[in-house]
């Protein structure tokens, strides 16, 4: 976890597991919540949304905001609805270029 | 398709119950929640969570365990990971669930969605940094996560239960930032002996805040102008306090002021809903058993209004009794023997939400937001093009939406649903009732062909052929 990350987690991970984010490679403990997993690694954010390009991240935690979607094998997912799985490619998805 | 005598939608604490006492009575139950494990939010991950997360989140939290358990004991079938997104007449319930969409039916459904965070639009509340307070305890629960330099703001005793599971993990709050004011208090002394009925939830709250006082935790009450300052991510909370400006350098901002129904499922299917100003939100329209103005369909929990997690319980097993006695399982006398202690326990449990609902209101800077503030987060329409649709004759949210597109984004109006028809009704003079809110429609999360797809490989039926 980078020093500079906004959250910390209390205990450390059993088994981290890598996954792609935007082709680089990151550490994430398997079977995590994705959105949690990503911000204890200091990711900030998650997306930029299509009608500004602003940036977003996780919000509600609990799928109802939708600020948490990327973009995994090809379909967007909401990261705070899914567990780490070894080898994912996640993409964030960029300004106005979807939706 | 699966068929069962209930489906209950919703693993909280209102669902297990009625699962629980529906399977009891004899009834074929299924229960499906999006979560990977029972609980709700307010027990998510309890049956997962060691004795330090135990510590930190409170015993009120390591409740929940008596209900995962007896549901794990129980003959209720439980579909987690799965996403309802469709409920129609029937019953018939369209879900997703491991990439595949499916189907149950049911003769009774039982809706214990329980609630969404109140929205609190202020300028700043979409940068990357904010999140609801629910979503930090989300993070601790599930995760053991927890915001570094954060700073609370809004109102509501959950402010308190959070900033203490954060002093108890070793990672305090900066400051509570309180919108609450010293009048608000004082109007809400006429609930005491109300709230004194219900002393142990106001112990608890009392305990909390000198637990606060203790660790060092800063506090603010009767702060506005709350906004948040970042170019791409939550810098400082800036607000006004005491007759000063304040600006405090954070890198999270977790915003709550009250909890309010998720009304999606029971809108979806016609359910009437009604205006309640004690609580600012739109509640559907019940009887004492928790039966909606439709047939075989109950709601239980906060989706109801907000009671909080011990009254959901109660409501879970009133529920369920009524849909046992209905389904013929249960004679109407004992149905009535086994509801008489629950329904005196849920009066004690509702006598401190009177003094609640009072002293801790909203935020009014968020229920009239600055025309400059986005109030739909998805389509980033902003406060002030929704007061300009109602100027140019718009009286309800869905010719609004259709003006601005407020809504139409992916949360579906989740998030400022209750803001359009606050804007709507303030600008054109009507009551929030005659004002309305958002249709909704299926699908309530969006779903892929492939999932539908896969369904259609199952064998079961397309559920748009109508």
């Amino acid at each position: 976890m980078p020093a500079d990350a906004p959250f910390i987690a209390l205990n450390r991970k059993e088994r981290l597991v890598p996954v792609q984010l935007d082709g680089t490679e990151l550490m994430l403990p398997e079977g995590e919540n994705l959105a949690a997993s990503l911000l204890a690694a200091g990711v900030r954010s998650f997306r930029e949304t299509p009608v500004s390009g602003a940036p977003r991240a996780p919000f509600c935690m609990m799928g109802a905001c939708f600020d948490c979607l990327v973009e995994i094998d090809g379909i967007q997912r909401q990261a705070c609805m899914l567990s780490v799985a070894e080898g994912m490619v996640i993409a964030r998805l960029k300004g106005t270029t979807h939706g | 398709m699966a068929e069962f005598d209930l489906a209950i939608i919703g693993a909280g604490p209102a669902g297990m119950a009625a699962a629980v006492t529906a399977d009891k009575a004899g009834l074929r139950v299924a229960l499906l929640d999006e979560q990977p494990r029972p609980g709700g939010q307010i027990y998510r991950n309890v049956s997962q969570a060691s004795a330090d997360r135990v510590r930190v989140l409170g015993a009120d939290y390591a409740l929940g365990r008596g209900l995962t358990t007896a549901l794990a004991e129980s003959g209720v079938q439980h579909i987690h990971g799965a996403v309802v997104w469709a409920i129609e007449d029937g019953f018939r319930l369209s879900y997703t669930a491991n990439g595949t969409a499916a189907q149950v039916s049911a003769r009774r459904v039982l809706i214990a969605t329980g609630a969404l965070e109140r929205p609190l639009p202020i300028p700043g509340w979409t940068l990357p940094g904010v999140m609801t307070a629910g979503a930090a305890q989300i993070l601790l629960k599930g995760s053991g996560i927890v915001p570094r330099q954060a700073v609370l703001a809004g109102s509501g005793p959950l402010i308190y239960l959070v900033a203490a599971q954060m002093v108890r993990a070793g990672v305090p709050p900066l400051a509570l930032v309180e919108t609450q004011s010293t009048r608000d208090m004082i109007g809400a002394l006429r609930h005491m002996p109300g709230a004194l009925r219900g002393w142990r939830g106001l112990a608890k709250g009392l305990g909390l805040i000198r637990e606060l006082r203790r660790a060092g935790v800063k506090r603010f009450t009767g702060a506005d102008r709350l906004k948040v300052e970042g170019m791409d991510r939550a810098e400082a909370l800036c607000f006004r306090a005491g007759g000063e400006d304040h600006r405090i350098a954070c890198e999270t901002v977790l915003l709550h002021h009250g909890v309010v129904p998720n009304t999606q499922v029971a809108r979806s299917i016609g359910v009437s809903h009604r205006w309640s100003s004690a609580q600012q939100t739109f509640t559907p329209v019940l009887d004492a058993w928790g039966g909606t103005d439709r047939p075989g369909l109950f709601i239980a929990g906060d989706g109801a209004g907000i009671s909080g997690a011990m009254v959901a319980e109660i409501a879970g097993r009133l529920a369920a009794l009524k849909l046992a006695e209905e389904a013929g399982h249960l004679g109407i006398s004992e149905r009535d023997r086994r509801a008489a202690p629950l329904l005196r326990a849920r009066a004690r449990e509702l006598a401190i939400r009177p003094f609640l609902d009072a002293a801790y209101p909203p935020y009014p800077g968020a229920l009239r937001p600055d025309d400059d503030t986005l109030i739909c987060r998805c389509e980033e329409v902003t406060a002030g093009e929704i007061r300009q649709t109602a100027t140019l004759g718009c009286l309800g949210p869905n010719q609004a939406k259709s003006f601005t597109r407020a809504g139409m984004g992916p949360c579906q109006g989740r998030y400022c649903g209750l803001t359009v028809t606050a804007i709507l009704s303030q600008t054109t003079g009507q009551s929030p009732d005659e004002t309305g809110y958002y249709r909704i429609r299926p699908p309530l999360k969006p779903v892929t062909l492939a999932e539908l797809a896969a369904m259609a490989e199952t064998g079961a039926t397309n559920p748009e052929g109508e």
